[in-house]
């Protein structure tokens, strides 16, 4: 019995009830409050890690049972916790960036009245986030999972007056509903097929399954990555989270929720492995996805949607090293850390220029502000280098095995996959090289604020704020090396997630001499582009793609198409059945009604002779008939 | 004589009450043509008793003297009654009892 682990989430968890339902006694230090709770969280995680590592592999995962959650005849749902090696490193990776985020919070929020709120939230999210990542079974991940979309809508719509903010936390939500779907559906499948839900005994049994069964589990818990991990085709999401303040971005983007998708797929690796026909999809939906963002990346002018851009390519990197098997999982997760460093660092880094330039989000307004944010451009360039893959640092490590284990899948997909990710190696050196150039390099294009008239006075964030800053370019940094250094992290996560060597078609070295001539190529080109010449203030009208990745690749304009046009119509259609088909049919029922018995109602003139007469007739009729039956 | 000739003398004057049953619209006259058809459907009856040889038709008609006597005096009440509230004994006057 390991009383640590509950206290990993209780920690948030009683942050967020404390904040949420504190009052405004509150409201001095709570802020505080909440970055003790995560930071306390943190430090768990830590002893735990230590804990873990003084063990022998094979004894290294634990599973704690806290209580029986569902008792039931045959349907046993318990709430209890398993942490091993792989939900170690997301268990380090959330509470860590959290909490610099927190920290980084105090500082961003200053001035925000709700900002204990903001506290609150933030606690929730990691609380939902440590759940999803140490649940033991799949129905308690499943609640983590719906707590991190909770608290998701709650932060992109933290500023709900603006109705851009409540429209993108709503989007958010519905569209992440499209995934969650999935994963209910998967694991009611699991269900079916194996009578458990739990993690030891579906991966046991996975064995024994049909092919064709586990491929239906497998694309649906792909279906709900995708939602999360806003993977194409359910993408749309990412780029409207920018509404909500910046450190949600980072937290967003670096260590919760998009993560989670890739969590999913790595940890049901034992039924991806036994999918091959799954595994395919989620390779071609990792490499179109990265292709695709790195395109909305190259062509955003706000700062924060090109860096959203980034993150769904990036995301779609882990995932097309997720979709390799056993040859990828170590790699997607690994740069999943890598990525975690350097992303929550460029987004604190454009959180704190916005900071420093009224908010302003526009790239084409800024330009030369290397001299007046020294410590925010070396810490944004250094997290720059890491992403573009700048060899040394980290992003150079990870994405270099992905591409590697994209080309060692073999046969034409091999080459094919390869290829991409080469390609969106060039194009992420690009789009970052741009946000650099426009942001830090170049003449002033600094723009009054078009209300209040106020010049920009571009000044260095306080303390608080650039102290996260340095510890994630630190991290960005030397990640890769330290997890690089002895294999050291292949051997950490090995027994967890399997790993099997790639041989690569071409040998790893020229592969690795080729991502950085693409990486080169890609930097290049931007500068030439971006560095040399001046950049406009108001963007030119650009060639079909530039205007078509402006608007995301027309995402939003597809899904209005082919989904929201045609639910309309049908919507339409039912209400037009409901109004005349079944209204009709009820109104026109009593109308008849009610017209013949008008017209009935003529009948009693009130007159007494009238009355006598058809008494009359009624009699004559009766005796008529009599006779007439007789007679016959 | 032929007892059928006094079914025919019944019907004919069954015949003349119904119509100024119909037809006339005074209240007074109106019961004088009811008074006719119950005193032809009486006739009829003793004549069924006759042709027959039994004696249920003309108990049946002691029983309808009794009732048109009783209706008489309950009739002529409501007419009376009427003709003082409204000053006429035309029944098509008497119209409210409708829409």
């Amino acid at each position: 019995m390991n009383s640590l682990i509950p206290l990993l989430v209780a920690a948030p968890l009683a942050g967020a009830a404390l904040l949420l339902l504190g009052g405004r006694a509150l409201d001095r230090f709570g802020h505080w409050l909440g970055t003790l709770a995560a930071a306390a969280s943190f430090g768990l995680g830590l002893v735990l890690f230590s804990q873990m590592l003084g063990r022998p592999t094979e004894e290294r995962p634990v599973v704690e049972f806290l209580y029986s959650w569902i008792p039931v005849n045959g349907f046993q749902a318990d709430v209890a916790f398993q942490l091993d090696q792989l939900s170690m490193t997301f268990v380090l990776l959330i509470t860590g960036v959290g909490t610099l985020i927190h920290v980084y919070s105090v500082g961003y929020m200053a001035h925000d009245e709700r900002r204990r709120r903001f506290f609150g939230y933030l606690n929730l999210f990691l609380a939902a986030m440590l759940l999803l990542v140490l649940a033991d079974n799949y129905l308690l991940l499943y609640v983590g999972w719906e707590g991190v979309g909770l608290a998701s809508y709650l932060l992109i719509g933290f500023w709900q007056h603006k109705p851009s903010a409540a429209t993108a936390a709503k989007k958010a939500f519905i569209v992440n509903r499209v995934g969650d779907m999935g994963l209910s559906i998967a694991i009611m499948l699991m269900f079916v097929e194996f009578g458990s839900f739990t993690f030891g005994p579906v991966f046991g049994a996975a064995d024994d399954a049909s092919e064709g069964k586990l491929t239906a589990i497998a694309l649906m818990l792909l279906l709900a990555a995708c939602g999360k991990s806003a993977q194409v085709p359910l993408q749309s999401w990412l780029g409207d989270a920018m509404e909500g303040p910046t450190p949600v971005s980072a937290l967003i983007h670096a260590a919760t929720m998009v993560t989670a998708g890739v969590y999913l797929i790595v940890r049901s690796a034992d039924i991806f492995n036994l999918a091959p026909d799954a595994q395919l999809v989620v390779t071609v939906v990792g490499a179109v996805t990265l292709l695709f963002g790195a395109i909305v990346g190259c062509a955003k002018d706000d700062i924060k949607k090109a860096l959203a851009g980034s993150t769904m390519s990036q995301i779609g990197y882990m995932v097309l090293a997720a979709g390799l098997g056993p040859i990828g999982y170590v790699f997607a997760i690994m740069h999943l850390v890598t990525h975690g460093f350097f992303k929550a660092g460029l987004f604190l880094g454009a959180g704190s220029v916005m900071h420093g330039m009224n908010d302003e989000v526009n790239m084409r307004h800024y330009g030369g502000l290397r001299k007046y944010m020294p410590v925010t451009f070396v810490t944004f360039g250094l997290g720059y280098l890491a992403i573009i893959g700048f060899p040394g640092l980290s992003g150079f490590f990870s994405k270099d095995k992905i591409i590697e284990a994209a080309f060692a899948k073999g046969g034409t997909e091999g080459w094919i996959l390869g290829l991409c990710a080469l390609v969106g190696a060039a194009v992420t050196a690009f789009y970052m090289t741009r946000v650099m150039m426009m942001t830090f390099f170049g003449e002033k294009r600094w723009q009054p604020d078009p209300e209040t008239g106020e010049e920009p006075h571009p000044h260095e964030s306080p303390k608080v704020m650039t102290l996260p800053m340095v510890v994630l370019a630190v991290g960005s940094v030397c990640a890769g090396a330290l997890f690089t250094y002895g294999d050291a992290f292949l051997k950490w996560l090995e027994p967890v997630t399997g790993f099997e060597e790639g041989h690569p078609p071409i040998p790893a070295a020229v592969v690795t001499g080729l991502t950085t001539v693409c990486m080169l190529a890609g930097v290049g080109l931007a500068y030439a582009m971006y560095g040399r010449s001046r950049i406009p203030v108001t963007p030119p009208v650009g060639s079909p793609l530039t205007r078509a990745a402006r608007r995301d690749l027309l995402q939003d304009d597809f899904n209005h198409a082919v989904l929201v046009r045609p639910g309309s119509a049908l919507a339409a259609t039912l209400v037009w059945f409901d109004i005349r088909g079944l209204d009709g049919f009820v109104n026109g029922l009593a109308a008849t009604i009610g017209g013949v018995s008008a017209r009935l109602r003529r009948v009693q003139t009130g007159f007494v002779r009238t009355y006598a007469l058809s008494m009359f007739g009624g009699t004559l009729v009766l005796v008529a008939t009599t006779l007439l039956m007789r007679s016959v | 004589m032929n007892p059928v000739n006094y079914l025919y003398l019944s019907a004919l004057l069954f015949t003349i009450g119904a119509s100024g049953v119909l037809i006339r619209r005074n209240a007074i006259v109106l019961f004088m043509c009811v008074e006719l058809m119950l005193n032809a459907s009486n006739l009829a009856l003793v004549t069924f008793s006759r042709m027959h040889g039994n004696l249920d038709g003309q108990i049946i008609a002691f029983f309808t003297m009794v009732v048109a006597a009783a209706e008489v005096v309950v009739g002529l009440a409501i007419i009376v009654s009427i003709f003082r509230t409204r000053h006429t004994a035309s029944v098509d006057d008497s119209n409210l009892m409708k829409l």
